[in-house]
């Protein structure tokens, strides 16, 4: 009997495993007969035809790549969510913390599948390629919103994108810091090097500079999107430089602002009103506002719109005369000519007789890159494209 | 406000000013990791006491200057009294758990990461918007400098120089009392202990226990005093490191200490390098530290001896 | 004296016989996990009832939407399939004693071996220009593939190796080395796809350039599941073989065992090390390689998912054995989409995808403590007057 057994010593977890395992595969094969079916032939009469009739709500699915309360960017866009969550024959189905994996294709697929959701607002940059691309052409009939300019021509037509354009909201937060500046040393701690985040670094030095021309800026880039201690260290680092204004793009700009204001210099804010962190310090930042947006497509979904036929435009992007994106209100150290120059920029924003974009530019290495003369509208796609970092900018992008 | 520029000295100021401030974490954790490991059990589930040590330590800290009525001078040091006792419920977990026969420390510690960091963040949810009073700093800089570069990297939180007291004590501990004796012996000869009549199940509890509360300490400090803030990115894998630190320290609290004061000050050189305009390779400076001490490892080991100091029946791995 | 000494044979010979399948063994084997599954379930259940929801609706939507349908078992296989090669790098490397970690690194670096290899092969460099992206080089795609494959496999192997060899010939302790290599790897990565290979025509996250859709890996027909899965099953069986029934195999047990005794027995302990180490560290290559070529066609910080991390536990729950990690991995697939239903549809915060997560995997590891607790499951004494087996039935192998 004692050697019988040694045989199945080695195995005993195999089987254990396996049986175990076995169980829960066998039950769900089973059971596919008799719910899997009707799970598919519920959600293809919903997305097929549920758009328009009114005693089925609205599913709109929501996903997040951080969590819903990150004080950051899944948190504006969640807040954003949270308005239109109230409309009458609307449902919400979110999901929060979805990696930029497999998991994104999976998480979309049972929204529309076991939800019913026909229109998907994917909120993370990194899930559009190649998550929603795959997504779009498998579900034809469902619409997906990206939160970035990416479509382009050849990828599937029930792809529409929104964006809210920070560039003008950070140039009038750089106009309000070099008012306020003491050593002309502004500071900036960003996560990556990426298109959106140098073109806040560049439209904030750019509006500074259109103020006092010798402003520079120190960069310091974190390397992720969520890194506290880091971002600590950063602001920590650029105050011992003399650096006296912070502008921030990262996930979370608490730690940023809390730090700058414990060193007792100003900080220019991202993503909400943080005046409440830095009583003293906090100068006025670009916030979102998400909700415009969600409103707005509601509206066009209901009304049986969709942006396959191109009843609902394929970007809907904007910025501060759209109210997509504000200042949020100055904080004391603002001089009343500082408020009122920004008040004045703002105006001329909105209309139109101001482009932040209006050569000449040139990158920190001194080469022209919007020649004089030209100017480019917040929507023309080649801002996207900018990978370098304006004149008056110390950092570099690789 | 008027701050002259200090350019270059910004490196070395800053990294001295990074290893103050950034390295207390790391130094309870592997203070406690090595309290732990002396006894011959391995916690890698510190990563998660950690968390839960930063979110309870915040969210009392909130709590009682906002809704409790406490002073907000009283209510960050009760904070981190409640951060060590959430340590030690988890190091409970912990130590019952992974003294069933059978049951493997090093898979209890990663399930360990994963539920403490779970509830960490469960029940962080509320505190991540609203400010916390924070811990209060010894100004040392304000006696020796007029620089506010210098004063701010002078500040000194007491919860650090505890920690750095803790170092040489335990090491005193384990070298020169009984019960240091006790758990050096369960560490490195179970039998001998149990010869001598010390339970070995108790001893290891209570340092498991003892261990997870530092830990939950370390947490406190995070959102307590540096970066002072409770978010779910808060840890960001130091609670790993530290218990790596433990190893690459030899078992030996005092290495332990400096080890941590190294650990925190190459974490700085990425963003003080960046700060005077060296930017180019931005990922490389951010991995200095793990390079440096993977290279200090390679250097300082030897197949020839065995490591002084690990305790005997530690990471005998069973199938 | 016994009133009926032919039916005590006969019982003793059904035991006996019975007992060659080992079913108490066996009956251990289903109880203790379900059992412990079940536990962990109530736990969860009251942690519920306590944020308000009711238990028997999160159990429903549990199963429905890990196990519940076909459709919804594929996302679990999905989730479950990077796990099972990770899970690898640490079960194998187990058996000779090494407590390796560096999961996520392997992978990472398994990745960045599979692009650059699947780009040299398909545009014949690994930074194109827009006229080589024109032409796609004429290589089929089963060829580009098997060349990711390998660059993916040697890539990680190599990794690992090099774990294997600071432990070996530096004594390096090998957790710690690799836990360090895993931050080296994704910071080496970051580095890599933000400047050196960087796809300058993506400005919104550093990537390196793309797979052209035809070199991609595709899907098993009629399902989403991709070849990655049976990379995983494979890689899983066949480490199962090396580890119980070849020599190799069987030296690594040895020197997992006791070092000092394999090194009198003549074993090399070195090369059995590093080949070992090369092994785990090319089979979380491997899975960086599926999801380079599967899912996201090039490679960017998207790779780093904590797959590693879960592999580690993965391997720890199925006690290093292979063939019980395809099955653990397949749990804990099933655990990871049932946290998303969660939040959709009982509006639970996300963090509780991972209170459950842990609470399973606590529960399951204290019931290994349980195995031979119970009486039920303990072969009961045979009988003292039971004759000797039939000469048939006592054929059996002792290992």
């Amino acid at each position: 009997m004692r050697n019988i057994r040694s045989i199945y010593v080695p195995r005993r977890q195999v089987i254990r495993g396996l049986l175990a395992t076995a169980a829960f595969g066998a039950t769900s094969k089973l059971w596919t007969g008799c719910s899997s079916d009707s799970a598919t032939s519920n959600s293809t009469t919903e997305s097929g035809s549920g758009t328009g009739s009114s005693d089925q709500p609205l599913v709109l699915g929501f996903l997040y790549v951080g969590a819903k309360d990150d004080y950051g960017w899944s948190q504006a866009h969640a807040l954003g969510v949270k308005e239109i969550g109230n409309l009458p024959g609307v449902k919400i189905v979110e999901q929060a913390s979805v990696p930029e994996t497999k998991d994104v294709q999976e998480v979309m697929r049972s929204m529309i599948d076991e939800d019913g959701a026909t229109a998907i607002f994917p909120t993370s940059f990194g899930y559009f390629k190649p998550h929603i691309l795959e997504m779009a052409k498998q579900y034809p009939a469902v619409q997906f919103f990206h939160c970035s300019t990416l479509w382009e021509a050849g990828m599937p037509e029930n792809i529409g994108n929104y964006y809210a354009d920070t560039d003008e909201g950070q140039f009038v937060a750089g106009r309000v810091a070099a008012q306020t500046t003491k050593t002309g040393k502004l500071g900036f701690v960003a996560a990556k090097p990426v298109n959106p985040v140098i073109r806040n670094i560049n439209s904030f030095i750019m509006g500074a500079r259109s103020v006092k021309p010798d402003v520079k800026i120190q960069v310091i880039f974190t390397g992720d999107w969520l890194e506290p201690v880091k971002e600590e260290q950063a602001t920590n680092s650029l105050a011992d430089q003399g650096v006296d204004v912070i502008g921030v793009h990262v996930d979370s700009p608490k730690v940023v602002i809390e730090t700058a204001e414990k060193r007792k210099i100003f900080s220019s804010g991202y993503h909400a009103d943080q005046t409440d962190l830095a009583p003293k310090g906090y100068l006025t930042g670009t916030t979102f506002y998400w909700a415009e947006f969600y409103k707005n497509y509601v509206d066009m979904i209901k009304a049986g719109k969709k942006v396959m036929d191109g009843s609902i435009p394929r970007v809907i992007q904007g910025s501060m005369k759209e109210k997509y994106i504000k200042l949020a209100p100055f904080g004391p150290a603002v001089s009343e000519a500082a408020k009122k120059d920004a008040e004045d920029a703002e105006a001329k924003i909105a209309d139109g007789s101001l482009l932040v974009y209006t050569g000449e530019i040139k990158d920190n290495t001194g080469k022209v890159r919007i020649p004089k003369g030209t100017a480019y509208k917040m929507t023309d796609p080649v801002l996207d494209k900018i990978d370098w970092l304006a004149e008056g900018v110390q950092g570099s992008v690789s | 406000m008027a701050a002259e520029a200090i350019g270059w000295w910004g490196v070395p100021l800053g990294i001295l000013a990074g290893t103050l401030r950034s390295s207390a974490p790391f130094l309870f954790v592997s203070l406690g990791e090595c309290l732990t490991e002396k006894s011959g059990k391995i916690n890698l589930g510190l990563e998660g006491t950690l968390l839960m040590g930063a979110m309870s330590a915040y969210a009392i800290s909130y709590l009682g200057s906002e809704k409790w009525g406490m002073s907000p001078a009283a209510s960050p040091w009760i904070g981190v009294l409640v951060a060590g006792c959430a340590g030690m419920v988890l190091g409970f977990i912990h130590a019952w758990l992974s003294q069933q026969p059978k049951v493997n420390d090093i898979a209890v510690g990663i399930a360990m990461i994963i539920f403490g960091s779970g509830v960490a963040f469960f029940l962080g949810k509320p505190f991540i918007q609203p400010q916390a009073p924070q811990l209060p700093f010894f100004e040392l800089g304000r006696l020796m400098s007029n620089v506010p570069a210098v004063q701010s990297a002078l500040q000194i939180s007491p919860l650090f120089l505890i920690g750095v007291g803790l170092a040489p004590l335990m090491s005193w501990f384990f070298k020169s009392t009984r019960p240091g004796l006790f758990i050096r012996a369960v560490g490195d000869s179970p039998d001998a202990a149990l010869a001598m009549g010390v339970s070995i199940k108790k001893v290891r509890m209570l340092c498991i226990i003892a261990g997870s509360f530092l830990a939950g300490i370390g947490g406190a400090y995070l959102s307590l005093v540096s970066p002072g803030s409770w978010n779910e990115g808060i840890s960001s894998g130091q609670g790993l490191m530290a218990v790596a630190l433990v190893i690459f320290a030899r078992w030996n609290p005092v290495q332990c200490l400096w080890a941590s004061l190294f650990f925190g000050g190459t974490q700085a050189v990425g963003p003080a390098l960046q700060a005077v305009g060296v930017d180019s390779g931005i990922y490389l400076f951010n991995a200095a530290p793990y390079v440096l001490t993977l290279l200090i490892m390679i250097i300082t080991c030897s197949p020839k001896r065995t490591l002084s100091g690990a305790p005997g029946a530690l990471g005998t791995i069973s199938g | 004296m016994s009133k009926t000494p032919q039916s005590r044979i006969w019982i003793a010979n059904g035991l006996g016989m019975l007992s060659r399948y080992n079913w108490r063994k066996i009956a251990e084997a289903i109880a203790l996990p379900v059992g412990a599954l079940l536990f962990s379930l109530i736990l969860f259940g009251i942690f519920c009832a306590f944020c308000g929801k009711n238990p028997f609706a999160v159990y429903g939507l549990i199963y429905k939407s890990a196990f519940g349908s076909w459709r919804s078992f594929q996302g679990t296989l999905l989730r479950a399939a990077p796990l099972m090669l990770t899970a690898l790098c640490t079960a194998l490397p187990a058996r000779l004693g090494l407590m390796i970690i560096g999961n996520e690194g392997a992978l990472v670096m398994g990745g960045l071996g599979a692009i650059a290899a699947g780009l040299l092969l398909s545009y014949g460099s690994i930074t194109p220009s827009p006229e080589q992206l024109q032409n796609v080089s004429g290589i089929p795609s089963a060829g580009v593939l098997l060349g990711m494959a390998l660059a993916g496999i040697v890539a990680g192997g190599l990794w690992i190796a090099v774990v294997g060899a600071l432990r070996h010939y530096r004594a390096v302790n090998e957790t710690i080395s690799s836990l360090l290599m895993n931050y080296i790897a994704i910071a080496l990565m970051n580095h890599l796809v933000g400047g050196p290979i960087k796809d300058p025509g993506e400005t919104i996250k550093a990537s390196s350039f793309s797979l052209p859709e035809m070199n991609r890996l595709i899907n098993l027909p009629t399902t989403r599941i991709h070849y990655g899965l049976f990379y995983g099953l494979i890689a899983c069986v066949i480490a199962y073989f090396l580890i119980q029934r070849t020599t190799f195999g069987f030296a690594a047990r040895t020197a997992g065992g006791n070092v000092k005794a394999a090194r009198i027995a003549g074993l090399p302990v070195g090369k059995l090390t590093v080949m070992i180490c090369f092994l785990a560290g090319s089979c979380a290559g491997l899975a960086g390689m599926a999801e380079v070529a599967a899912v996201h066609g090039r490679v960017n910080e998207s790779l780093v998912a904590g797959y590693g991390y879960t592999g580690i536990l993965v391997a720890f729950v199925a006690r290093y054995n292979p063939i019980a990690c395809t099955l653990v991995a397949v749990l804990l697939g099933g655990i990871l989409s049932s946290g998303g239903a969660l939040q959709r549809t009982l509006d639970m915060p996300d963090a509780t995808a991972l209170v459950f997560q842990g609470l399973v995997f606590l529960v399951i590891l204290f019931s290994e403590s349980l195995y031979g607790r119970f009486r039920v499951f303990k072969e009961p004494i045979a009988p003292i007057a039971a004759p000797p087996l039939p000469p048939s039935s006592s054929t059996t192998v002792s290992a």
